[in-house]
């Protein structure tokens, strides 16, 4: 009897299935399932997180949206023309002295720009820094061959060397990443959601593409959480392991029901705008108005990114 | 494949968003005939699932995870043109909101993975399905491997854009302005692992949903051959349209092209070739410059030869003030050029037929 009561060898075996959402310290690798729950509640959180700042009081916070788009997006222009690194680090530099005038706390603002894609960018570059994969002046040989060594059809040049002109080409790619990160980080951090979908308009993007990205918008957080509620379910319904394999169907299987979920949903949606007289021609309010400093910060970016423009064609 | 903004060059970025609006134009003009008023929702909730399955964590052999993009069985689900703007509306909110992808580099983005990627894939499984009874087991595996297709040849697409930048775009002293490879390294780069795997994981997973779907909800799977059987109408500029906007895929490929085009040399080039120039070609030459004289700008209201041309500068050591100039102008002609044409083309339809679309529709 008494072996009856003990606890069955499945129950007490390690595995990283199940739900370890109590489980103390880092879990040993987490399934494909649980990474996409933690994604998924990452992405809400971060976007809340976003209105949030969106919300405080500050210089890009208060600009009009429509000015406030036309004048990062030209910064974001200038800073793919530009060819040399000194004016793209200080256009960086302008990126910051506007989060900091934004109140948004530095340390954050450059982890989230810096953190993956600026350094997705330097592993990217890496290899360009070296005589072997880009031919240029050697500034620091690492191994001389002594002469030309070919392999095969492939000519590896006489050395081994980081160039000239490999580094200033990784330096101006990943400040040129950097800048462009910031600066629509910035956008994203400082507008509310709403707000940028209206400053479109400006753009001549057509009514109903605005109302379809308002909507997509609307529906993403509830079709995050319908995701979010059918990992979870089979989570907890686990125990021990499932193998890739089986994983792989789940998400298939996840995949399928939540394409027909959304399917069956946009159906409702549509007899929904239709009780309530939608013709199929969307209406937007505006109700933005300009002042004085928007039109000054306008003028003030605009003056930076002709002259740093300037400067650029004139130093080369 | 989403391409960030920093490693295209901005010529680049501009021409992949003139090749990109004509292409939204007529997915929108497409959907807007299939679903009218519908097309909203059933775009705005399709752009939404878009994204959810984006941020699904495939696990794959070896212990790591992909994920898929899910335009080809959308692409059957609602129809290849309601998910090129599904997939565009899906990019935006990533690009602005999430930073995955450029702003500047959209237009690149949504030309590749929304455009490329679900219509190609969608025509090689409507290709491959022909004559297929509905239910039969080769449907799931055509859709596979549409997927797959549809995806490599966005992944070509995407690692050509990229190579162009380390052919073209480099300062004076040969260092790279943007992303730093030619096309001999990204597209072994590019389109071995997305052959072997990022292709595999799309082409597994569409054949999964698939399955499924026939299995629990086959209507669906129907559902937009019935939407556009009940839409269709006589539309007899389609031809023309997917002439254009092939022709307009292919018309950048002539800034690679070196040399001069047999036949139409300059009296210069003449000369070069034979040593003298005939009288009577001679006499005639340089009446015509044309208003944008070998597809560039004039500078300060004269040409020098070979000076602009993009041939001159393929043959040259391409330095960054020339592409500068010449690439956006020899877009810019292009673009000029085919609107003319497309013009006269509609004015001499109308003036032939002797009624104009409109009639047409209201009959």
């Amino acid at each position: 009897m008494a072996d009856d009561l003990s606890t069955p060898a499945w129950m007490t075996e390690k595995g990283t299935g199940g739900c370890q959402c109590l489980s103390l310290g880092r879990a040993r690798r987490d399934s494909a399932i649980q990474k996409t729950i933690i994604g998924m509640s990452q992405a809400i959180r971060g976007s809340v997180f976003s209105e949030q700042i969106a919300g405080r009081p500050g210089l890009l916070q208060e600009t009009d949206p429509r000015v406030k788009t036309v004048g990062l997006l030209g910064l974001l222009v200038v800073a793919s023309f530009l060819r040399n690194w000194y004016i793209i680090l200080g256009l960086y530099g302008l990126t910051l002295a506007m989060a900091a005038a934004s109140r948004i706390s530095l340390r954050f603002f450059i982890k989230r720009v810096w953190f993956f894609i600026p350094l997705f960018a330097g592993i990217i570059a890496l290899p360009s820094l070296f005589s072997i994969f880009r031919p240029g002046d050697p500034l620091w040989t690492i191994w001389d061959f002594g002469g030309e060594v070919t392999l095969g059809p492939w000519s590896l040049g006489t050395g081994l060397a980081i160039t000239h002109q490999g580094l200033k080409g990784a330096v101006v790619l990943i400040l040129r990443v950097a800048t462009s990160v910031s600066l629509a980080v910035l956008l994203a951090l400082t507008t509310r959601w709403a707000d940028l979908l209206k400053a479109l308009r400006v753009f001549l993007v057509p009514r109903i593409f605005v109302l379809i990205l308002s909507m997509t918008y609307r529906y993403i957080f509830l079709i995050l959480g319908l995701a979010t509620d059918m990992f979870t379910a089979r989570t907890s319904r686990l125990v021990g392991n499932s193998s890739p394999g089986e994983d792989r169907h789940f998400i298939a299987s996840s995949m399928a029901t939540l394409l027909s979920k959304s399917h069956a949903l946009s159906e409702d949606v549509y007899s929904a705008m239709i009780s309530r007289g939608y013709t199929g021609e969307p209406l937007t309010l505006h109700q933005f108005r300009t002042n004085r400093g928007d039109w000054l910060w306008l003028a003030s970016i605009l003056l930076f990114g002709a002259a740093a423009l300037g400067s650029d064609l004139l130093i080369g | 494949m989403h391409i960030p903004d920093g490693y295209l060059s901005p010529q680049t970025a501009g021409g992949m968003w003139a090749l990109v609006v004509p292409a939204w134009y007529w997915a929108g003009y497409k959907v807007k005939s299939t679903f009218s008023s519908r097309q909203a929702p059933l775009v705005a909730i399709g752009a939404a699932f878009t994204f959810v399955i984006m941020m699904f964590n495939i696990p794959l052999p070896g212990g790591t995870t992909g994920h898929a993009v899910g335009g080809t069985i959308m692409a059957i689900v609602i129809g290849p043109w309601a998910t090129v703007i599904a997939i565009t509306v899906a990019l935006v909110i990533q690009a602005v909101f999430f930073g995955d992808g450029g702003i500047l580099a959209l237009g690149a983005n949504c030309f590749n993975i929304a455009f490329i990627l679900p219509v190609t894939g969608y025509f090689t499984y409507k290709l491959l399905a022909k004559g297929a009874a509905p239910g039969s087991s080769r449907l799931w595996l055509v859709a596979g491997i549409g997927a797959w297709a549809g995806l490599n040849i966005a992944a070509f697409f995407t690692a050509v854009e990229f190579g162009l930048q380390g052919e073209l775009f480099k300062a004076a002293d040969g260092s790279a302005l943007y992303s730093p490879y030619g096309l001999s390294t990204t597209i072994p780069a590019m389109m071995g692992p997305h052959l072997l795997v990022v292709g595999m994981i799309e082409a597994v997973m569409t054949s999964l949903v698939y399955v499924f779907l026939t299995r629990t909800n086959a209507t669906m799977l129907n559902n937009y051959a019935g939407v556009k059987a009940a839409a269709a109408g006589s539309f007899k500029l389609k031809p023309l349209v997917v002439g254009i906007v092939l022709l307009l895929v292919c018309a950048p490929l002539g800034l690679l092209a070196t040399g001069t085009a047999w036949g139409e040399w300059r009296t210069e080039d003449i000369h070069k070739e034979i040593g003298y120039v005939p009288e009577g070609m001679d006499h005639f030459a340089g009446r015509w410059e044309g208003f944008l004289p070998e597809y560039a700008f004039p500078k300060n209201g004269e040409v020098t030869a070979g000076e602009t041309t993009g041939a001159s500068e393929a043959e040259a050591p391409v330095s960054m003030p020339g592409v500068w100039k010449s690439t956006p102008a020899y877009l810019i002609s292009g673009v000029l050029g085919l609107l003319l044409v497309s013009g006269m083309a509609l004015m001499a339809m109308r003036l032939l037929t002797g009624k104009s679309r409109n009639k047409e529709q209201l009959g």
